[in-house]
């Protein structure tokens, strides 16, 4: 019975979507950890994204309301450790947001190269243009770095590896 | 060390990150490009959610049951605990970049070795998180001292000026003092001293990427710890906490 409702509200956390990422849901961004029931009744681990980001309390509540409809009995804990890392989005997200206009995280986690003060290729996600340019390392939201193609000339979000 | 030492410890932590918060809010709208009102804003963004944790944090640990809202929002300036270094007026961009810079290699150092110990395992979670943000942050104001610091000849003139205006302020961050004693021995964290010199030396470093030079002054401010905060604290505390407390039942 409550093995029933946690695989109820893994699928129903499919429609909870990331918002400032509205085409993401929260278990393609790698923020629901563990779903598991204490007795008590049913809890969702969530892990923040960035310390400050606005986005995880909406986020938060968003799971929860989800989560009761379900099973009353529902609540959130916030897991920090370990802590969360673009290495954890799927796959699958990452070529949505792409196809959105924003580049995605590549390879692993924290952005080395951009950290020794080396730049590195981040393809335009519209013309696939590897001839970009860092214009900021801080963009539109915490997780996400500006950037702008040489070739098309178009201006562009960085999911920033973290 | 003793529970009331951990907690103003945690107070340190929490409140080093919101006053500087407070202060980069201020550029908001103001920022000489809009890259950098977007930077300096995304920045803040980052610091206050690290102090929300610590402050959590403390409150717990404190069992008073205070959240992290009435320990920002409901101490006075004399139960605050930051650096001078943090509460310092923005200035000019270069002032602003400067004290960032300081600050920025500090909490590098320091999230680096809490991330580490284990005597509180919270903090080594928030400090493991904070460190991915940190590292943007210094990368960001390193890069400006440099920029400024080798560009024209009255950008490397002010940002010298900045430089040497903040230096007194840097001590502070490596003060000895009964805690950091107790927490030394317990290898919670790095030795003052050691800690001192390697912060040193990476300053001295792109200090002389940037064509400046490292004051030689010795004599440092201090008293920010014990709560001896310069007069722009109280008017930081003033703006921040005006609405909170008019109408402390306020929900949004």
């Amino acid at each position: 019975m409550v093995n029933e409702a946690i695989q109820a509200i893994r699928k129903r956390l499919l429609d909870v979507m990331d918002p400032e990422l509205p085409f993401l849901n929260v278990m393609e961004m790698g923020m629901v950890r563990e779903i598991y029931t204490d007795g008590e009744g049913i809890v969702i681990q969530i892990t923040p994204t960035y310390s400050g980001c606005p986005a995880t309390d909406v986020i938060a509540d968003d799971v929860l309301e989800a989560a009761q409809s379900i099973h009353e009995q529902s609540r959130i804990e916030i897991i920090r450790s370990p802590a969360w890392t673009t290495d954890w989005i799927t796959e699958e997200a990452k070529k949505k947001m792409e196809r959105n206009g924003i580049a995605p995280p590549s390879g692993q986690s924290a952005d080395k190269a951009y950290l020794l003060g080396k730049e590195r290729v981040i393809p335009c996600p519209r013309c696939k243009s590897a001839e970009t340019l860092l214009v900021s390392a801080f963009g539109s939201t915490a997780c996400k770095a500006h950037y702008q193609c040489k070739h098309c000339m178009e201006p562009f979000d960085h999911f920033k590896c973290i | 060390m003793t529970k009331d030492e951990h907690f103003e410890w945690l107070l340190w932590l929490a409140d080093d990150a919101l006053i500087l918060a407070q202060r980069l809010s201020e550029w908001c709208g103001h920022a000489p490009v809009l890259e950098e009102d977007i930077a300096l804003s995304n920045i803040a963004l980052d610091l206050i959610g690290q102090s929300r944790a610590f402050y959590a944090h403390a409150g717990q640990l404190e069992g008073l049951g205070r959240d992290e809202d009435q320990l920002a929002f409901f101490r006075t300036d004399r139960d605050f605990r930051n650096l001078l270094l943090v509460e310092q007026p923005n200035g000019d961009f270069g002032d602003t970049i400067a004290r960032q810079f300081f600050f920025d290699q500090f909490a590098l150092l320091r999230f680096t070795h809490l991330a580490q110990q284990s005597f509180d395992t919270e903090v080594a979670a928030i400090a493991t998180k904070a460190l991915k943000e940190v590292r943007y942050h210094a990368a960001h104001s390193a890069e400006w001292m440099i920029r400024l610091g080798d560009g024209t000849e009255e950008s490397h003139q002010r940002i010298q000026e900045s430089v040497n205006r903040l230096w007194e302020y840097t001590g502070e961050c490596f003060e000895p003092n009964s805690f950091q004693t107790a927490a030394e021995k317990a290898n919670v964290l790095p030795h003052a001293e050691s800690a001192h010199k390697e912060w040193l030396a990476t300053i001295t470093s792109i200090l002389s990427q940037a064509t400046l030079s490292v004051p030689n002054g010795t004599w440092m401010q201090k008293g920010g710890r014990q709560g001896g905060h310069s007069e722009h604290l109280s008017y930081i505390l003033a703006e921040m906490q005006v609405l909170p407390r008019t109408y402390p039942d306020a929900q949004w």
